[in-house]
Order: structure tokens, then C-alpha cells, then sequence
């Protein structure tokens, strides 16, 4: 009896709540007969379940937000999908991102919602803040004026703000109340995807730890699925459930986030987290040499060929393909070799 | 001991508000610290937003004067530099290193530019051929080449090479100390380190002292031998890097201290829980 008691909710549903197959994204450019073509994301296949926060990790250029952008339906040319789908299971209905495009419409917000990084660029500097919820989620709610404010200053109040803010003007608020409040924007409809791209790199430190606290919360009572992109490795440790590694545009390794910390399988993974200061340690960390892909002319066969420490002669030709192994997956010929390093 | 900075009770006041409401803001209170000329360290300020830790930067680059107290560099105060000559004597030994390298270079001006201006203005150099060894032999320092670099443009570089340029070009006129002001927030985490490293390079190889800004307390742990903590303008503590970052004393150096995220996920997620619970 006792051993069912977990940490989460045995979920009754097995279906994933998102199935990314084979996703191609690639920016697409025609100028004066010259095509270029950069491909930002390339071949990504990933599934995220229900109630779970799936963060993604990589470094700036590598395709991490072309990859949510496309995810979420959200690009425009010369970004265009090239191959692959992305289709979410809203409440047991397959929604195809890409071929139902007006029942994508109906559904965003109010079961697929995005929270911003920069915060002072999502609400509007010179409307007050009740504006922002008002345009936002109003039309998704169905409710009439006075229960969706009532609504809106009860879900305020149940993230730790106080409902006066809505009649206040951004620049009166502070820039933790602001990311706050862009959270509570993208979760007052209750949706059960939410985006979140780099959500606390803006903040100041102190505010941080509290901002990851609200969104593990809001997550934990809606019972929501969350993808949750940042850089920083240590914001991962802290919340995220899986990890996955995006390297110059490709999924690299993916796994549980214990698993990925204490034993990278794939040398890039396995950088990056040795490569973490830690207040007590001054022990030297080496930096990776070389600089990240330029995705108009990525590198042959696998992309990290050029960095990596134990590339060898089928790195240069073949692409390696992500597969499973230990608990999670991952694309590297010498995958068990990190470890043993 | 010959001091190479020494801040006396160095003040900043800025006067905030209209006509109706105009208050003082005290962004620098009191600050007071000596480099030594003969021992190269990393010094480095820790604050958040809003400390004054910019603001002392500023005063130190001498872009600011103190409301009050005075800054020596070299013996000489800050404040008295006055003519060309001095000025260009002054930069040639204090050099910055900005916060955004994509905005610190014009995209629309090659990088080499840059570098080679300020070689022909703190070395006086006319010779093409002299200006292009000393900028060469700079960019050496940091693991770059002319070679690499000429006739290249911002975009074309990643955010690690462009602040590796940003520190070559400080380093051109030989200068004694180099101010970077968070240097590393706007560089991708894995590329963080190679500038950190570098800093230490620096100090050993050439000599060169470093007042490195930052919020980041882990980078701050790793590279500093003396650390300020600054919290609205007050240094609130001072000390030996291990002393004050792994043992801190002031309520507020310690609150800065458990806001830092160990890259430990199970330590990490306690960490996030027992927040929970207490929301």
C-alpha cells in the first residue's frame, strides 16, 4: 500500500501529452536567386508526458528556440517546416500544429500557453497591467466581465501577488513581481502545456530560487506539462524531471535529469556539467575549444566532430542516430566511453 | 607597499525626481579598498542590480567623479586628470571590458578597426606593419590571431571570441589594470569558463590586475582572491574569496550565498521543495 505513494500521481493516461516526430525546421532564404538555407532544427523527435517538466538545455545559436517556436506554432517565414510533425493530445483530441491550423488558434492559451523571457517586453509600457490579462485570456475564458476579473484577482492572489497590481503600470513593478505576473498571465487560463523560454535569466539572483518555486507549483496543482528552455545547467538540476541537449540544432542526449547529471552519456553533456563552478572547488575547469556550429554550414556527420575530445574517423562521415540506452537516449558513436573518461 | 588603487571613502550621490519630488540617491557609500601594485589580483565587486557596483566601476574607469573621497591610481588622484596627455597616460594603464560584447563593437565597422585605432593612438604607432605585430601579439594573449580576425565583422564571431577581442583590445597599450564589468552575463554558459580562465591567465602571465563586476557568485568563488560584497551601495563585506563567499557572515552576503543553485539536481530540487512548502 504504502509503496504507491509517490512523488507524483500515478497518471491513469499513458498517452503523451506532445509527440515532436522527425521535426524539420529550417530557415529558408531566397535573396537575388542565392538560396540559403539554415537548419535550425533537424530531425527532432521527442515525446513529453503529462505532468512532467522537460527542460531543454544548449547554448545560444543552437537552435533551441527555433525548435519551441516550432513546437508552438508560432514561426513565420523564413522559417518554414520542412518535414515531421508536431501533434498534442488536448483532453484525449489530437491536435496536428500544422494541419488544423484554426483549432490551433482555439487552443492556444487556453491549453497551450508561453511564458516569455524578457518580461518588460511582453506588457505594455504604457497600458496597465489589467489590459495585458484582459487581451490575453478574455476571449478564451468565456466568462463575463466581472467573474473573469474575479477570476484573474483570485489566481493573482494564489501566486503571491496582490490583485492592486492589475491597476498598476509595468515600470511600477518590480522585476520580479513583472516575471510574476507574465507567469500568471500564461497560467490563468489553467493549460496543460505551458512553454516557458528562459524564464529566469533576466532576474536577479535573490528572486530566482522563489520564481522556480511558482512554477514547480502552479505545475504540481494544474497537473500541466511544461518545456522549460535555459543555458543554465543548474536551473535544470533544480526543476526539470528529463533533460534534453540540443547541440547545433540536433536532440543529442535526453534522459531523467539525475541520470543525465551523474552519468553523461554523450561528451558535450558530460562538458557542460563538468564544466559548472561550484562555490568550495577552484579546481581548474577546462573550457571547450572551438566555437559553436555555424548552421548555414554545419560540420559533416556528427556536429560535435570538430570539439569533441573523442571524436574518431566515423564522426567526420556518419551521422549518428539518437538511440536508447541506460535510461534515456542518445546520438553519439562513442556513447559508453564518456563515462569510463 | 605600493598601491596601485586605493578608494577613500568614495561616495556617489545622484539627485532623482522632478522639480517637486527631486530626493538624493546614495548610490556609492563609503567604499575603501587598496590594490597592491606589486601583487596582480583578481578583485572582484558582487552585487545585484542596483548595489552601485557599476557605479564604482565608472568612478574607477574615471566616466564618474565622486560626490566625495578620492581615487588614487598609481598614487595620483582619479579626479585631477585633466589634460590630453594625462588623460591618454591615465586609459593606457586602466582599460574596460563592457558587459555586451555585440553591442561594445559596431556591426557595421570591421573588428580589426577596433584594434588597430587603439594601438595607434596609446602606442603611437604610424608604421602599418608595427600596428599590425603589436595587435597580432595581443590577440596571442587570448588564444586568437590576426590571421582570424581581420576583416571580420560582429555577427560573424560567437559572444566568447568577440569578448576574447574585447579583452585583446585592453590589452594593446600594456595597461596595469582592467575593469570588466560582468564580462560574462552575456555569454553562453559553456563558453563562460574560457573567459574566466583567461582572466587568470592574465594575471599570472602579464601581471595584470583585474576588478572583475559580477552577480554570479559560482564564477566569483572560482576565479577572485579578494571579493566585495556590495548591497545598495554599502560594502556590506570584504575579504578573501574563500572566507567571504564560503563563509559569509553579513545577513545579506549570506542570503546572496543560499540564492546560488548548486549544479547537484538532488541538492537543487530540496532546495525548490522546501520553498514550496513554505509559498
Amino acid at each position: 500500500m504504502l509503496a504507491a505513494v509517490e512523488n507524483k500521481p500515478v497518471s491513469v493516461e499513458t498517452k503523451p501529452v506532445l509527440r515532436v516526430e522527425g521535426l524539420k525546421a529550417y530557415y529558408q532564404m531566397n535573396y537575388f536567386g542565392v538560396r540559403r538555407e539554415v537548419r535550425a532544427v533537424d530531425d527532432v523527435s521527442l515525446t513529453i508526458n503529462r505532468n512532467e517538466i522537460y527542460g531543454i538545455a544548449g547554448e545560444s545559436s543552437s537552435g533551441k528556440s527555433s525548435l519551441i517556436k516550432t513546437i508552438a506554432g508560432a514561426i513565420t517565414p523564413p522559417l518554414r517546416v520542412v518535414e515531421g510533425s508536431v501533434k498534442f493530445d488536448f483532453g484525449g483530441k489530437e491536435l496536428d500544429v500544422y494541419a488544423q491550423r484554426p483549432a490551433m488558434k482555439a487552443a492556444r492559451w487556453k491549453h497551450l500557453s508561453y511564458v516569455m523571457q524578457g518580461s518588460m517586453n511582453v506588457l505594455n509600457p504604457v497600458r496597465k497591467v489589467k489590459h495585458a490579462f484582459h487581451d490575453f485570456a478574455f476571449k478564451h475564458m468565456g466568462l463575463r466581465e466581472g467573474e473573469f476579473r474575479a477570476r484573474v484577482e483570485s489566481h493573482l492572489q494564489r501566486i503571491g501577488l496582490d490583485p492592486r497590481v492589475l491597476e498598476s503600470y509595468p515600470h511600477q513593478l518590480s522585476g520580479g513581481m513583472r516575471q510574476r505576473l507574465t507567469i500568471g498571465l500564461a497560467t490563468v487560463c489553467e493549460p496543460e502545456f505551458i512553454i516557458a523560454d528562459e524564464p529566469t535569466t533576466a532576474l536577479d539572483v535573490l528572486v530566482q530560487q522563489d520564481v522556480l518555486a511558482l512554477i514547480k507549483g502552479v505545475q504540481q496543482r494544474m497537473g500541466s506539462s511544461i518545456i522549460f528552455v535555459t543555458h543554465d545547467m543548474t536551473v535544470h538540476a533544480a526543476i526539470a524531471d528529463r533533460i534534453g541537449i540540443v547541440y547545433a540544432g540536433r536532440l543529442v542526449e535526453e534522459g531523467p535529469t539525475l541520470d543525465v547529471f551523474q552519468r553523461p552519456q554523450h561528451p558535450y553533456t558530460a562538458h557542460l556539467i563538468a564544466s559548472l563552478p561550484r562555490i568550495g572547488d577552484t579546481r581548474k575547469r577546462v573550457a571547450l575549444p572551438g566555437k559553436p556550429p555555424n548552421l548555414a554550414d554545419p560540420p559533416s556527420g556528427c556536429r560535435f566532430h570538430p570539439r569533441c575530445p573523442l571524436a574518431v574517423d566515423k564522426c567526420k562521415s556518419e551521422n549518428p542516430p539518437l538511440l536508447a540506452r541506460n535510461s534515456g537516449r542518445v546520438a553519439c558513436w562513442r556513447a559508453g566511453e564518456v563515462e569510463a573518461a | 607597499m605600493t598601491a596601485l588603487l586605493e578608494l577613500e571613502d568614495v561616495n556617489k550621490d545622484y539627485r532623482v525626481g522632478g522639480f517637486l519630488d527631486r530626493s538624493t540617491l546614495h548610490a556609492v557609500k563609503h567604499v575603501s579598498f587598496t590594490l597592491d601594485a606589486e601583487k596582480p589580483e583578481i578583485f572582484t565587486v558582487v552585487g545585484e542590480s542596483g548595489s552601485g557596483k557599476t557605479t564604482t566601476a565608472r568612478m574607477i574607469l574615471g566616466n564618474e567623479t565622486p560626490t566625495s573621497g578620492t581615487l588614487r591610481f598609481m598614487g595620483k588622484d582619479i579626479a585631477a586628470v585633466r589634460t590630453r596627455k594625462e588623460r591618454l597616460e591615465f586609459m593606457s594603464r586602466v582599460q574596460p571590458i563592457f558587459q555586451n560584447p555585440f553591442e561594445a563593437f559596431n556591426p557595421l565597422t570591421t573588428l580589426d578597426y577596433y584594434l588597430f585605432s587603439t594601438a595607434r593612438r596609446f602606442l603611437g604607432l604610424k608604421d602599418k606593419a608595427a600596428v599590425e605585430a603589436a595587435t597580432d601579439k595581443s590577440l596571442q594573449h587570448v588564444g586568437l590571431s590576426l590571421a582570424e580576425v581581420r576583416g571580420r565583422y560582429s555577427h560573424e564571431l560567437s559572444g566568447g571570441q568577440l569578448q576574447r577581442i574585447a579583452v585583446a583590445r585592453a590589452l594593446i597599450p600594456g595597461p596595469k589594470l582592467i575593469v570588466a564589468d560582468e564580462p560574462v552575463s552575456m555569454v553562453d554558459a559553456s563558453l563562460r569558463m574560457s573567459i574566466v580562465n583567461l582572466f587568470r591567465e592574465l594575471r599570472d602571465t602579464l601581471g595584470v590586475s583585474i576588478i572583475y563586476i559580477t552577480h554570479d557568485l559560482s564564477t566569483a568563488y572560482y576565479i577572485s582572491d579578494r571579493v566585495i560584497i556590495m548591497h545598495k551601495g554599502d560594502v556590506v563585506e570584504a575579504g578573501r574569496a574563500e572566507d567571504v563567499l564560503g563563509n559569509p557572515t553579513h545577513e545579506y552576503s549570506r542570503a546572496l550565498r543560499s540564492a546560488v543553485l548548486p549544479p547537484d539536481p538532488v541538492v537543487a530540487s530540496a532546495i525548490i521543495r522546501e520553498k514550496l512548502r513554505a509559498l
